[in-house]
């Protein structure tokens, strides 16, 4: 699961071109949206293909997406939690 | 009575520390290539990170060079905004088309789309400053920049817009050089920029800048002169070149001993350097003659660099000697004529004059 939250940092970072933001910077209980990270609604469908194409988890309800993108520490207890399935 | 049209402003980012608008070439780069990368600013002075993070350098080059222009017309908007590009964000394309390839066209993502259309300048720009005016991107080889010059001189002389703020913008990336390499349109060792024109060799050094004006009916304290007249030729023949200039400057009621300095876009093709040649060596032999994609290198909007060249030449009334390209001396550069062509296609004059 650490290595799992490392990885989805990084992801992050590099996908979404946030040049300016370490690993060390993001918590893994920081908020991605709004105040956290300012992520926007551009970089939410990243995350969603970024799910997809990384980690085989299709999206199938949006209203979902809310909830898992909530922080690091949510994504990645849903990536763990599908993988499991 | 038509009104004129004034460059009240200018902004550049370009193989020379040219982003500091209060120099005029007083610094100057020496590149070593057969490419040549822009001199970059700290974009972080410019640009919020939030919103740097997804733009192209195109954009951001043309969000700084843009910026410049602005602050020195004193403008915080402008009436219409428009922009020339050979390529608009190439690179952005590139890195999208490549996706698709990679990903055999599943998990396209939105950003890279957004940033390689060729009208994402100057939706950006717009957006920057909130203009909801006019704008329009003008996509024609190397005719481009001039293309928005037209355009931008037909909208104020008819009053149909008081400033309009328009720019040439194209970036060097990756595949783009490997492409124009593999049809020699790229010089096959690297030339030391003085020594361009010494070179002797087929192609040319290819590099990327963005450079903006503010042009204007209204004449200002930061006025750097006037735009008299611009011409655009698709196709020419070497035999209709001297013709062509002579018809040009007599439609401006001008002869050639009108003409104190020629800017020459020379880019050290020895196969279509020939085209300068006829009229350095004829027509404005007894002209004083300049020269800058030795400073600038070459990309379908590179005149927009000698544009800005010839505006700083009129405001400071001196030809800087890295340009001056003969011994004839200008003792006021009054009247300008800059001559470009890209292998031997998109032929343009423009004329300047100070006022």
């Amino acid at each position: 699961m650490t290595d799992l939250k490392l990885e989805l940092k990084e992801k992050i970072i590099e996908q979404l071109n946030l040049e300016d933001v370490s690993v060390a910077e993001i918590g893994d209980k920081d908020p991605l949206f709004g105040e956290g990270l300012g992520l926007d609604s551009i970089d939410a469908l990243e995350l969603i293909v970024m799910l997809d194409k990384d980690y085989g988890i299709k999206l199938a309800d949006p209203k979902e997406g809310k909830q898992i993108f909530e922080s690091v520490e949510t994504m990645a207890a849903y990536i763990t939690s599908k993988k499991t399935e | 009575m038509k009104k004129r049209v004034y460059i009240n402003s200018v902004g550049s980012v370009s193989a020379q520390k040219t982003f500091e608008n209060d120099a005029f070439l007083t610094e100057i780069t020496t590149h070593n290539d057969t490419t040549m990368s822009v001199i970059n600013p700290n974009y972080k002075d410019y640009i919020p990170p939030a919103a740097a993070r997804r733009m192209a350098k195109g954009i951001k080059m043309s969000t700084v060079s843009s910026k410049t222009a602005l602050e020195e017309a004193g403008l915080d908007n402008v009436d219409a905004i428009i922009v020339g590009t050979g390529l608009g964000c190439i690179g952005d394309s590139e890195k999208f088309i490549s996706a698709i390839i990679d990903n055999k066209e599943q998990f396209l993502t939105p950003t890279r789309f957004i940033q390689s259309s060729h009208n994402t300048v100057s939706g950006q720009i717009a957006l920057g400053i909130g203009c909801k005016g006019y704008n329009y991107t003008y996509v024609n080889g190397a005719t481009s920049f001039e293309s928005c010059l037209i355009d931008a001189m037909i909208q104020l002389q008819l009053e149909e817009a008081q400033n309009v703020l328009v720019g040439g913008v194209d970036e060097l990336v990756a595949h783009h050089v490997d492409t124009h390499r593999l049809i020699d349109h790229i010089k096959k060792t690297p030339v030391e920029s003085t020594q361009l024109l010494a070179s002797k060799t087929e192609g040319c050094v290819m590099a990327e800048g963005a450079q903006f004006f503010v042009l204007s009916n209204e004449k200002q304290a930061s006025t750097y002169g006037e735009l008299l007249a611009v011409g655009t030729y698709n196709s020419l023949e070497k035999a209709q070149l001297t013709g062509t200039v002579s018809k040009f400057l007599a439609e401006n009621q001008l002869s050639v001993d009108a003409i104190d300095l020629v800017i020459l876009g020379y880019n050290g093709d020895v196969t279509f350097d020939s085209y300068y040649d006829l009229l350095a060596n004829e027509l404005f032999s007894n002209t004083a003659q300049a020269y800058s994609k030795h400073l600038s290198g070459e990309y379908d909007t590179a005149s927009s660099f000698a544009f800005w060249l010839a505006s700083k030449v009129m405001r400071t009334n001196s030809l800087p000697e890295v340009v001056h390209l003969n011994k004839v001396a200008v003792p006021t550069p009054k009247t300008i004529l800059l001559y470009n062509q890209y292998r031997g296609e998109y032929h343009s004059l423009v004329l300047l004059r100070q006022c």
